[in-house]
């Protein structure tokens, strides 16, 4: 219990429940401000850049990544979008040849860390919150997480080696509320596709997930004391193929103009 | 060189392999047997008494054990059929319909998952009514595990089987049926018996692959501990929590895989 407080106290300190930018954000450990227009070194970068980044990042990044080319035409960006901890599984496991790691929590980002894999201080960049999606119309009347534990309501959950898992069960353990799901998805883009489908009624997903899904699904808003945000740490990877590449995408992540993008995907500021 | 040198049996056959034959071969060796060698390497042996007992990992063992024999037992009694009919009858767009009784076997698992959700999903053509009608769901329960696995597996044994039938002596059958054997009787004494080789191949090939199965099951029936995650799954999922029990579970699948290729070490193992 004790634990379960402490990293929940580790997380509401990376996000905050304000809107209290955390120091480091948007700025890079030199305290120099980045921008989208500035490659790092001040040279044309070019190559490919390989970005590791969570699944639910997918939509945001697959647009970021866009307008990075656009800066950086000579700069091929590929993604691999899974779940954060299957990422981090492969780059200190597999050594996958991966230039950024963007994670959905702080824990798989220490693996990496642990491993000494990383380039730099790994940084948040934006916020995430639990939402819990339902089917367009809301035809069971889910109004809560307490909800979910009708009988008449079949719901999915990610499971809890993901970080949307994670996050899930302890906006349930501190609400006090005993859920039986249906399954335990391998990431959190899963739980959304079982509800579109509408396999499931509900699913806990990330409020950024909901707006990805567009009309497909509807959103239960979960209240502040109730909710768990998740905040979003990027980093440089040591074994980078593309290092300048690598720290200039990171520092575009930080900067304002993807910050902006990323507000309109339903991410919020760190 | 002449013709005579060429046809002549044994170790000179051998030495008229073209150049560079033998170091590709020897790269596709280590390809196939470096990831074994590594899953050994890294197994931890003396942790394998905890794990054996770890709760994940014996749900996970007892629900592949129960959906893969029950997906054996239900291609077994359909697949059977399913070959006979190929082999023995015609009837129109016969190459259609075998083609589509193949199609699992190089379909990616993950788009027969797909297609299952679409087919007896809760919105599916047959599981909508299926639920709104009987109140059956087939996701997110074992029967929905066991259906998945079927699937991709059942054509292994329909392949097999078919090709049974078709090398078989059918004069034998005729005898029986001359003998006054009905067609049941003449199916089960003499067709089975017959067949008995093909069949053990067929149901051999049939339980490794859905033992084996992944794609179509996560994809259909989800997971959740002891409920629809099977072996399979669970490596997947403890690759994330518990490097060792993964490899554990991986182990249990390699040494199975093991078993049934001496069980089919005629098919695969014959080098003469």
């Amino acid at each position: 219990m004790r634990g379960a407080v402490v990293s929940l106290a580790v997380l509401l300190a990376a996000c905050g429940s304000g809107q209290a930018a955390s120091p480091q954000a948007g700025t890079r450990d030199d305290g120099r401000t980045a921008t989208a227009s500035e490659p790092a070194s001040g040279q044309a970068l070019s190559g490919q850049l390989t970005v590791f980044a969570a699944s639910s990042l997918t939509d945001a990044f697959e647009d970021l990544g866009e307008r990075f080319t656009r800066t950086n035409p000579d700069v091929e960006v590929a993604f691999n979008f899974g779940s954060s901890s299957t990422l981090a599984t492969q780059i200190v496991q597999g050594g996958a040849p991966a230039d950024v790691l963007a994670s959905a929590s702080q824990t798989p980002m220490n693996d990496v860390a642990g491993a000494e894999l990383l380039a730099g201080q790994p940084q948040t960049f934006t916020c995430n919150t639990l939402e819990i999606a339902v089917e367009r119309g809301n035809p069971l009347h889910i109004q809560s997480l307490a909800d979910l534990t009708r009988p008449d309501v079949t719901t999915v959950l990610a499971a809890e080696e993901v970080p949307a898992g994670g996050y899930t069960r302890h906006a349930l353990d501190v609400a006090g509320i005993q859920v039986t799901p249906a399954s335990l998805e391998v990431d959190v883009r899963a739980v959304l596709s079982r509800v579109e489908l509408g396999e499931a009624d509900a699913g806990v997903v990330y409020v950024s997930d909901i707006v990805a899904a567009g009309d497909a699904v509807e959103g239960v808003q979960i209240p502040p004391e109730r909710n768990v945000p998740a905040s979003y740490p990027v980093a440089a990877l040591a074994e980078a193929p593309n290092p300048q590449a690598a720290e200039a995408f990171v520092d575009y992540v930080l900067s304002d103009e993807a910050q902006a993008t990323l507000t309109e995907y339903g991410f919020s500021a760190p | 060189m002449n013709v005579t040198t060429r046809l002549t049996p044994g170790t000179r056959r051998a030495e008229t392999m073209p150049l560079g034959m033998t170091p590709l071969a020897v790269v596709a060796l280590g390809l196939l047997i470096l990831p074994l060698v590594g899953l050994l390497a890294n197994t931890p042996w003396t942790r394998l008494g905890d794990l054996v007992t770890d709760q994940t990992v014996l749900a996970a063992l007892r629900l592949s054990l129960l959906t893969s024999l029950s997906a054996l037992a239900l291609a077994t009694v359909l697949g059977v059929p399913l070959a006979w009919l190929l082999a023995r009858r015609d009837f129109p767009a016969k190459p259609l319909v075998r083609a589509l009784c193949v199609l699992p076997m190089v379909l990616p698992p993950v788009v027969g998952g797909v297609a299952l959700l679409l087919a007896f999903g809760r919105r599916g053509l047959i599981g909508q009514p299926l639920h709104e009608l009987a109140g059956i769901t087939l996701p997110f329960s074992p029967a929905g595990v066991v259906l998945a696995e079927t699937f991709v597996a059942m054509p292994f044994l329909v392949v097999t089987v078919e090709a049974g039938l078709r090398a078989m002596d059918r004069r034998y059958e005729d005898v029986a049926a001359t003998l006054g054997a009905g067609r049941w009787l003449a199916f089960r004494r003499v067709t089975l018996p017959l067949l008995a080789p093909s069949l053990g191949a067929g149901m051999a090939l049939c339980w490794a692959r859905a033992l084996g199965e992944f794609g179509a099951t996560i994809t259909f029936a989800g997971n959740l501990t002891g409920r629809t995650q099977t072996m399979p799954l669970a490596v997947y999922l403890q690759l994330e929590r518990d490097l060792d029990s993964a490899i554990l579970l991986s182990l249990i699948l390699l040494a199975v895989s093991v078993v049934v290729l001496i069980t089919l070490r005629g098919r695969y193992l014959d080098t003469s």
